[in-house]
């Protein structure tokens, strides 16, 4: 009879963590919507901004965004994945390699504004990129390679060890049973880690504050060197420079709004791919 | 090589970091015969059979001496690819392992690796073969579903064909029924038996009456030496060496 009560206790103490959890994440959702919404029009979206930022839209910094995101991607997925792969499939075990994953690790526990300043110092300065797409591009690639990597590793390590020796021992190289085998069968896995690594670098501000981000610019990026305007910079920026903080407030929150659909919807693209993925054989 | 001999180990010794797993095997692998390897866990058998297509270079921090003959070429000499003798040697592995891709894909996977471009020759192996393993009535409208989607022992018998579907003339078996149902393994068993008359065969397995039923020779391995290697008529009805006796009359194992 006790023991029965303190199970029900102790399933009532989850079930209240995940209400809590719940809680928060579905009233961020709620306020975010609700302040958002009534900013949201067809020309909030498809606008630039007028008037010192509190009229029109914020077309712009949606396109910059999605620019920045794709190049990030693009960058740091090949990489990403190679050194998966190199790690994974080909490195020797022992004391160097461990010393790598150690300091990918690391990596990722940077904080983002050091990854701006490397961006500048390097990309922006060094290479002579300017304030562009391209710099931003690559410093929040350089940001979400550690994620890429750690999760392109997970995805590798759980493909079972039986098919590739099934591959090996039918006479195909070990480069051909990676290529044929091990990445197809991993995809789903690498999947995952593109998703989370697309949600944190659409939202980053730190990172492309000195090496992409522009406060306004007129029209659209034209070029891989143009400076461009991003959400997260503009929500940023929106509430804490210009003379008209309340219709200000009121696009940032516009913003937000804007913000996270974009990252849900690139997310359920990828998560519609994962599920195709698996669905077709598994 | 004449006198029928198809493989040839000579002083085997396989050490895994500073463990001896195999101690000096002499072994004679007869061509169209069924070899089974028998003995307890741990004996070293897998690790002979891993030896014959070259598998056990994978595993880091091991260390080989001794000789390994297939039709009369030393298989660890350094102008051989190892790549090359596993084209020529098959192995069928203890947990059925199909790729996750069709049933099609799995069989021909094989041929393309190895540089199969014609699609109906490609079509038309993948149909032999699949008939060969016996599995073609049962397969022959799902070609294209998933793998997968097979029972265990469907999927045993498919990885048997794709190792038929490459031109080999010797298949490894390690433990090929472990994970089956009876019915499961007297298929594989029959299949076995059948697949005599063209290939050279290595089974390994725990189930003593399994190598009873298909083999043509028997080894008996223990704490990774031989200890006794005949016709497997005489290893069950006859054994020389009393350890082999007490281990098939089951006393230990």
């Amino acid at each position: 009879m006790k023991k029965n009560i303190v199970q029900n206790l102790g399933f009532f103490a989850l079930f209240l963590c995940i209400a809590i959890t719940l809680i928060f994440l579905g009233s961020i959702i709620y306020f975010i919507s609700i302040r958002g919404f009534r900013v949201i029009s067809w020309e909030f979206l498809t606008q630039g901004p007028r008037m010192g930022m509190t009229e029109g839209g914020i077309a712009p910094a949606i396109v910059g965004t999605f620019y920045l995101t794709l190049g990030a991607i693009l960058f740091a997925l090949p990489l990403g994945i190679s050194c998966a792969v190199y790690l994974c499939e080909y490195s020797p075990k022992g004391f160097v390699v461990n010393l790598i994953r150690i300091s990918i690790n690391n990596l990722a526990g940077v904080p983002s504004v050091v990854f701006g300043l490397f961006g500048l110092a390097v990309f922006v300065k060094f290479f002579g990129f300017g304030v562009s797409i391209l710099s931003g591009s690559l410093t929040l690639g350089i940001l979400t390679l550690p994620l890429i990597i750690s999760s392109a590793q997970e995805a590798l390590l759980a493909v079972p060890q039986s098919i590739r020796e099934a591959s090996l021992s039918l006479g195909a190289t070990r480069w051909e049973t990676i290529k044929n085998i091990v990445l197809p069968t991993a995809l789903p896995g690498i999947l995952t880690g593109v998703i989370l690594s697309i949600g944190r670098v659409a939202g980053e501000t730190a990172p492309i504050l000195f090496t992409a981000a522009a406060f306004y610019t007129r029209g659209y990026p034209n070029s891989l060197f143009s400076e461009v305007m991003a959400l997260p910079y503009h929500i940023y920026a929106l509430m804490t420079e210009g003379i008209h903080p309340e219709q200000q407030t009121a696009i940032a929150y516009g913003c937000s709004l804007v913000l996270l659909v974009m990252v849900l919807f690139i997310s359920g693209i990828a998560i519609f791919i994962r599920q195709r993925q698996r669905g077709a054989h598994g | 090589m004449d006198n029928g001999i198809k493989i040839k180990s000579e002083d085997v010794n396989f050490f895994y970091g500073k463990s001896q797993a195999l101690k000096d095997i002499n072994l004679s692998i007869y061509k169209n015969q069924v070899t089974a390897i028998i003995g307890p866990s741990g004996c070293g058998k897998s690790t002979f059979i891993r030896l014959l297509n070259r598998m056990n270079e994978l595993v880091p921090n091991t260390t080989l001496t001794g000789k390994i003959y297939l039709d009369g070429e030393d298989i660890f000499d350094l102008s051989v690819d190892a790549v090359e003798i596993r084209k020529r040697i098959g192995m069928v592995f203890q947990k059925p392992n199909p790729f996750p891709k069709s049933i099609f894909d799995n069989i021909t996977y094989g041929l393309k690796v190895n540089g199969a471009k014609d699609k109906s020759l490609i079509q038309e192996k993948a149909e032999e073969a699949l008939k060969k393993a016996a599995l073609w009535p049962e397969v022959k409208d799902r070609l294209h579903e998933s793998a997968l989607k097979l029972s265990g022992g469907q999927q045993q018998r498919l990885c048997i064909a794709r190792c038929l579907a490459v031109e080999s003339d010797v298949i490894l078996f390690d433990e090929p029924c472990a994970s089956l149902d009876p019915i499961s393994t007297a298929k594989i068993e029959e299949l076995i038996l059948e697949l005599k008359k063209d290939y050279t065969i290595v089974i390994v397995t725990h189930n003593m009456q399994q190598a009873a039923r298909v083999s043509d020779y028997t080894a008996f391995f223990l704490m990774g030496e031989l200890i006794e290697f005949g016709k497997t008529q005489d290893i069950f009805t006859k054994p020389v060496n009393p350890k082999t006796e007490a281990y098939i009359t089951g006393r230990f194992g």
